[in-house]
């Protein structure tokens, strides 16, 4: 009697406990997306890719279409190879861009894809030519205030003369 | 003449020093003896495993509205003070986010675990003492049943069971807390709010690493409760003594443990 | 004698730690069938010998032999396989608090046996019967009073009809009706089902009225030996004090203290 009333509750438990795992996991997180698509791998080399980490998102349009997978400094060119997994079902074209783009003023980093116009498609290890580095927050600073100054030195030299 | 007392004075507190420390390793010692004992005790709580399955009912499902409860407030609290926060800077879409990583990651394993201590833990310790105080456990012996085999292993493996489906229920009403606040009541986009969050939190990298620190925070939990209870001395203040040191011991091992696996998990993978 | 000793005692001595022996060099023999006392004041040493005899501590020197083995040489198989044909009573009973009556009396049959449920059913039933609590079978114990609490832990102790029932002082804390009962079912019970019975106690009269033979236990030594009308006229001054319940004797009304005056000079001298 009083046993099967635990049982039922338990099972309860354990039913809602799992629930809500699984809510973490599909509506919380990308299990949905992610668990059983096929990839393929694109490879593309950037100046400075800012504070790209593995796993962040490739974006296109603003739908992530992947991941991250590795980043690599190549020894010749003294540029960062940046290794990312797209989703099989996304297609782009062979001229396509890649940007390294900030969400938010302070988000993090992710990978922006721009499709091009070419008929031929991306397939697995090829690599885009296209890419625009990571806007480094240091480097925009002092180029405005380099410019700041520049600028102030001319109105005095005006002022001067 | 005047060193005579100070040097005393001196010994005596090293004394105490090393007495007080030998004592507390000689404990150590008999916590992780009788957590060995227990595991290699546990073929009747996974045999039998009904016994477990009502101990499950005591730690897990009586524990499951303060869970549920708290989730909701502590997610509606971060919805407020994370919008608060996140709008200064124009970035209110990453509310989601805010909430979503700060329960997967930290509080659900954390408060679910600190709750369940106080709530689950010294339950289990207060039963198992009170056991003992009165015999019970000595009964079970001279009846020719391994009480560690009988009681304590099963109070243990539902604890260990018990403890991930609460911090993730704890998540989860949590991210609901949130939503409600951000979503509801402030009007933060719904669809920023979800799918920002889907991209960014990773079910590897957050949400499973939030299941092992709890699991990890059940079985430090529910070892120390065991382990208190067995160990108390057998009147009315040694058991309620014991119960008090579960809840303290209990926290301060998981805000500890908490450090050490957000150190092991977190910075490592982020710092590539 | 031809039937070897249920349980024999041998020069045992135990300390809990070095500087405090319990029992120095007690020896006894208990023979198949009777019901043997062990007596004295609290604090003897008598639980200490109950417990060495259950395999539960291990005498320091000597030998004790339960039931053909030796407790010694056991390995915590060997001792729970030991205890299997033993049952002992508890002071305070010391029920399952979690469990009904019935599930407490169950419990060694559920625990050691395969019986089939409805079998399992009528031989608690039978026990209950004995103890006269048939009809309590469905409560908790909490709604138990001491003296049915007893009859119960009673119940489930011989539940599994052992060789050797040892009772912890049976008799504590219970009216004078129950204990008449409790004394007359340790009684009928070690006859009826062919026991031998050990019972640790310090309540004369009713110990007496259902003993075959008692051990004095004073200090951690036995002091004295004999069946119940043999000590009643003893003239060995700590028997006579302890059946008499005189307050002063061998065993003084004082701790021992260092001279009263001393200490009251002490007392002045602080005030």
């Amino acid at each position: 009697m009083k046993r099967s009333i635990i049982d039922i509750w338990v099972g309860v438990f354990v039913a809602v406990g799992f629930a809500g795992l699984l809510f973490l996991a599909l509506k919380v997180g990308n299990l949905a997306s992610f668990s059983t698509a096929e990839t393929y791998q694109v490879q593309a080399k950037f100046a400075n890719i800012g504070g790209l980490k593995v796993r962040a998102p490739i974006k296109s349009a603003g739908v992530v279409v992947g991941r991250v997978s590795n980043v690599t400094f190549d020894n010749e060119s003294y540029e960062a190879i940046v290794t990312f997994n797209v989703d099989a079902q996304y297609r782009f074209p062979r001229d396509t861009s890649a940007k390294i783009l900030t969400s938010g003023l302070l988000g993090e980093q992710y990978v922006g894809l721009e499709a091009g116009g070419d008929g031929v498609m991306l397939k697995q290890g090829d690599r885009l030519r296209l890419t625009q580095s990571a806007v480094v927050l240091e480097n925009l600073i002092s180029q405005f205030l380099f410019n700041k100054a520049a600028e102030g030195k001319d109105t005095k030299d005006k002022d001067g003369k | 003449m005047a060193e005579r007392p100070l040097a005393s004075a001196l010994r005596q507190g090293l004394e105490a020093l090393g007495g007080g420390a030998i004592a507390k390793i000689r404990r150590l010692g008999f916590a992780a003896r009788f957590f060995v004992a227990i595991v290699l005790n546990s073929g009747t709580a996974f045999r039998r495993f009904r016994l477990t399955i009502r101990e499950i009912y005591f730690a897990g499902v009586l524990s499951l509205v303060i869970i549920l409860v708290s989730g909701l407030f502590v997610g509606m609290v971060l919805g407020l003070q994370g919008y608060d926060t996140l709008q200064r800077y124009g970035s209110s879409d990453a509310l989601g986010i805010l909430v979503a990583l700060s329960l997967v990651r930290e509080l659900g394993p954390v408060i679910a675990g600190l709750l369940f201590a106080s709530r689950a833990g010294s339950a289990i310790t207060a039963e198992i003492g009170l056991m003992k105080a009165t015999e019970q456990l000595a009964a079970m012996e001279m009846m020719a049943v391994n009480p560690i085999a009988r009681v304590v292993a099963p109070r243990f493996w539902a604890g260990v069971i018990s403890m991930p489906l609460l911090a993730a229920l704890f998540s989860a009403m949590g991210i609901f807390g949130g939503y409600l606040v951000g979503v509801r009541l402030i009007g933060v986009d719904e669809g920023s709010f979800w799918s920002q969050m889907q991209s960014s939190v990773d079910v590897r990298e957050d949400i499973l690493n939030g299941v092992i620190k709890s699991l990890v925070f059940g079985v430090a939990v529910t070892w120390i409760a065991v382990f208190e209870g067995y160990d108390a001395p057998p009147t009315a203040e040694g058991v309620s003594g014991a119960t008090t040191r579960t809840v303290v011991t209990s926290s301060l091992a998981i805000l500890a443990l908490d450090f050490v696996l957000t150190a092991l998990m977190f910075t490592g993978g982020n710092g590539k | 004698m031809a039937i070897a000793p249920i349980v024999e005692i041998d020069k045992v001595s135990f300390g809990y730690d070095a500087a405090r022996p319990v029992l120095h060099g007690v020896s006894l023999r208990i023979e198949p069938g009777s019901v043997v006392g062990i007596m004295g004041q609290s604090g003897c040493g008598k639980t200490t010998l109950l417990r060495i005899i259950a395999g539960w501590l291990k005498a320091s020197a000597g030998t004790a032999r339960v039931l053909g083995e030796s407790v010694r040489e056991l390995d915590s198989k060997g001792i729970y396989a030991l205890r299997r044909k033993m049952g002992m009573l508890f002071q305070f009973g010391a029920l399952f608090t979690d469990m009904t009556v019935f599930d407490n009396v169950a419990f060694q049959m559920r625990e050691h046996t395969d019986l089939p449920p409805d079998l399992v059913h009528d031989l608690v039933m039978m026990k209950l019967e004995a103890v006269g609590l048939r009809g309590a079978a469905q409560r908790m114990p909490s709604e138990l009073s001491g003296g049915m609490a007893r009859r119960v832990a009673l119940a489930r102790a011989v539940a599994l009809d052992p060789h050797l029932m040892l009772y912890d002082e049976p008799f504590t804390g219970l009216d004078p009706i129950s204990l008449g009962v409790i004394a007359r079912l340790i009684r009928t019970l070690n006859d009826s089902l062919g026991q031998t019975s050990i019972v640790v106690s310090h309540d004369v009269e009713e110990c007496f009225d259902i003993v075959d033979y008692v051990y004095f236990v004073s200090a951690g030594r036995v002091v004295a030996e004999g069946t119940p009308h043999e000590l009643r006229r003893s003239a060995e001054p700590f028997v006579s004090q302890f059946v008499l319940g005189k307050p002063d004797g061998p065993i003084p009304f004082h701790y021992p203290a260092p001279g009263y005056e001393a200490d009251l000079a002490a007392g002045a001298r602080h005030g």
